[in-house]
This record gives C-alpha cells, structure tokens and sequence, in this order.
C-alpha cells in the first residue's frame, strides 16, 4: 500500500477519534447542551420545581412536544424560571394552558405536562405561561399527612373526652 | 532449605534484571534527539498497523457491548420502572470502565501480539543487526515509531470505543426497547461529567496504551530468535499486558475515586 493511502487512512482515523470526542463532550457529558432546530421557547415560572433536570420532556396528553431548555432563578420573586422549548409541530397551544410538573413513575424522573386551555390565541415565542402547578415533593406530602392525621387523632381524643364529661 | 532461597534469590534478580534491562532499553528507545521530520512516515505507517488495522474489531465489540449492557441495564432497570435512568447507566459503565480495559484487552491481542512477532522475526531474521552494520539504529528506526504509534493510537481507540458503545445503547433501548430519546440522554447529560468521567477514561486508556506497547515492543526484542522463543514471547505479551491492564485499572480506579 502506498505511503500517501496509509496517510489518508491515518487522517481518517484520527479524524473519527476527534468525531467520537465532540461526541462525547456535548452529547454524553455536561459540556453543553442540544441545540434543536425548528423550536420556539416560552417561559413559565414554578414555585418549586423539585427535581426537574434540563431537556426533561415536555408533554400535551402524555405525548412529547418538546423539552426543557434552561432553569434559572428569577432574583425579584425567588421563583424558578423555566425556559420550554417546544417543537414547531405543537404551535396550537392555548395561551391560557397550564404547566404542571409531575413525575415519571414513584422513583422516575420529572416532566412537565401541559394542560390546554380554551383560549383562541396560541402560544408564541417569548410567551410566558401563567398558571403552573409546582412539583409534589414527596417529604413535604408525607410531613402533611401525618400533621393531618395527627390532627385528627387530638380531635377525636377531644371529642371523646368531651362525650365522657358530657355522659 | 538453602536450595530453596537460593532459588529464591535468582528468581528475585532475574526480575530485577529484566525490569532493569526493559527500562533501559525502553528510555533508550524514547528519549532521544528528535532528528529531521522524516521519521513521520513510520509513524505514520505503524499507526496504520496498530490504530487503522483495528477498527474493526474495535467498532465491532463497542456495538456488541453498547447492546449488550443496553439490553441488561433496561432489564434491571424496568424491575424499578427507571428505564429513564439507562442512558446514564449505560454511558457511566462504557466510558469509565468498560471503554478503557475493553479497547486495551483487545488492543493487546490484536496489536501488541503483531508488533511482538514482527519485531522477533526482524531479530531471528538478524535484520536488526543488519540494520546496525548499515550504521542505522534500530531503536530509533523500528522501536521508536513502534511505541509512539501504540501510544497514541489506544487512546484514539477507546474514544471511538465509547462513542459507538454508547450508540449502540441508543440503538437498543431507545430505537427497540422504546425508553424516552430525551430522557435517556439528558440523564446521561446530567449525570456524566466531562472532567471526572471521560476524560479520566482517557487518562486510563493513554497508561494502559503505554504499558501494552511498551510491554510488546520490549517481548519482541528480547525474544529468543528462534520459532519457539517468539511464540513464547507473543503468549508473554498478550498475557502479561492483560494482567496488568485489569491490574492497574483497579489501582487507577480507586485513585481517581479517591479525588487524586
């Protein structure tokens, strides 16, 4: 084989390993994130988005539209501002939709679920969604439910007292 | 009783000696004046021979291998209904472990036992001392290019390795087992650092690329020129170079898990 074959092998060679490592670097790892095309984002702001990562779906009835593209703080209000990237297909949204984030499953991870609205208008780039439900955190729910229930259990001691003096 | 120290001391110098003569002969091969460019060509010709030559086993096993723990990991995975998280999995056991020692056992086997019996027959042959007589050193001539070329070409290797591993987990849990495109990478995205996970995989694969070669390279030179000594020094390379491949991978591991 000629030395100027064996070259071009070589040069492909190593130009497959750089391919594999920009492969590596900003679909595998963190480096970056995806840059999709033929998109729009809108905005929403949550309470608490629990454990929402970046490019968790996005969902209308279950099917995805899109994913999330950017989480940041908003500093006036201490609330999480999530920035939606919705696929062009799904440009029919009502502007009076909500967002809520649910979770995939008891162990799962986060997604957020939109809920259309009756609106005639739809949903446009730099849109932000007003109504939005915050993620269930499953220790603060369960800190509720025995509060409650331990509420409960002094009311009906009460109660029962009250009938014993009462009788 | 004295017999056996006695056996037990010359087993001690021997491998004393042999390390010793490895490294001489190793730091003699590699540090050395750099002289005019034309030694590219043989560089480029033995990574042609260890890294080009490869491919295709190389793709081939990282395909099978991405399957495999694809297939495995979403098995498991779906007795906790967290086949979210198999792309994480996927790619967190591709580039730390399985992409370095995977690429290096294969990479011993299919390059190192080559260079191994290429540079004993050149010495059963006596071309190496041909070489000499012509006033050409045949370290720089044939071992140096031979070592730079297995240095270089196992890191590029593993990179490839991991690359198609990891696409062939898409290819099965994404494409036929149907786990969500975005959550399978943006879980691995989340989950898989730069620094600490990939680029520790390349440090790995870059030590065990050095040691193999090395390792070959030096077999090859020391075998005895006969038929027999370079059947017995390719077995050497290949099974001394894989374990100490497994070896230094648990040393690498605990001292990268370690913070170092």
């Amino acid at each position: 084989m000629g030395q100027k074959s064996i070259e071009t092998f070589v040069g492909f060679f190593i130009l497959l390993a750089l391919a594999g490592l920009v492969m590596l670097a900003f679909q595998v790892s963190n480096l970056t994130t995806y840059q999709g095309k033929d998109t729009y984002d809108v905005s929403a702001q949550f309470d608490n988005i629990g454990d929402l990562k970046i490019r968790a779906p996005v969902t209308v009835a279950g099917v995805k539209v899109g994913q999330v593209a950017a989480i940041s703080l908003d500093p006036k209000n201490y609330r999480a501002t999530v920035t939606l990237r919705l696929n062009r297909s799904a440009n029919n949204i009502p502007t009076d939709s909500s967002a809520s984030i649910l979770t995939a499953g008891l162990l799962g991870s986060n997604y957020i679920s939109l809920a259309p609205g009756f609106a005639d208008q739809f949903l446009k780039a730099g849109d932000s969604i007003s109504e939005t439900h915050s993620a269930i955190i499953l220790e603060q729910m369960i800190g509720q439910l025995l509060f409650s229930v331990n509420k409960d259990k002094t009311a009906d001691t009460d109660s029962s007292t009250d009938d014993a003096s009462k009788s | 009783m004295i017999a056996f120290v006695q056996r037990v001391g010359r087993l001690g110098l021997s491998i004393c000696t042999e390390l010793g003569s490895a490294s001489f002969f190793l730091s003699k091969s590699v540090w050395r004046k750099p002289r005019s460019g034309q030694k590219l060509h043989l560089l480029a010709h033995t990574l042609f021979n260890s890294g080009v030559l490869s491919l295709p086993i190389i793709i081939v096993s990282a395909l099978f291998i991405g399957m495999v723990v694809g297939l495995q990991g979403f098995n498991i995975l779906n007795k906790f209904s967290v086949t979210s998280e198999l792309g994480q999995m996927v790619a967190l056991s591709v580039v730390r472990e399985l992409g370095p020692v995977v690429t290096a056992l294969l990479f011993a086997g299919r390059a190192g036992s080559a260079l191994t019996a290429e540079i004993g027959l050149m010495k059963a042959t006596e071309q190496l001392d041909a070489m000499e007589m012509m006033g050409v050193d045949p370290l720089g001539r044939i071992m140096l290019p031979r070592l730079l070329g297995g240095f270089i070409s196992l890191p590029l290797l593993t990179i490839i390795f991991c690359a198609i591993a990891i696409w062939g987990g898409d290819l099965i849990g994404v494409r036929w087992l149907g786990v969500d495109a975005g959550a399978f990478w943006s879980n691995m995205q989340s989950s898989v650092d730069f620094r600490l996970d990939v680029i520790n995989g390349i440090i790995k694969s870059a030590v065990f690329g050095v040691v193999i070669t090395s390792m070959a390279v030096y077999q090859g030179a020391s075998a005895i020129p006969t038929a027999e000594g370079i059947s017995h020094a390719t077995t050497r390379t290949v099974v001394y170079s894989s374990l100490i491949v497994l070896g230094l991978d648990f040393v690498l591991t605990a001292m990268m898990m370690g913070g170092w």
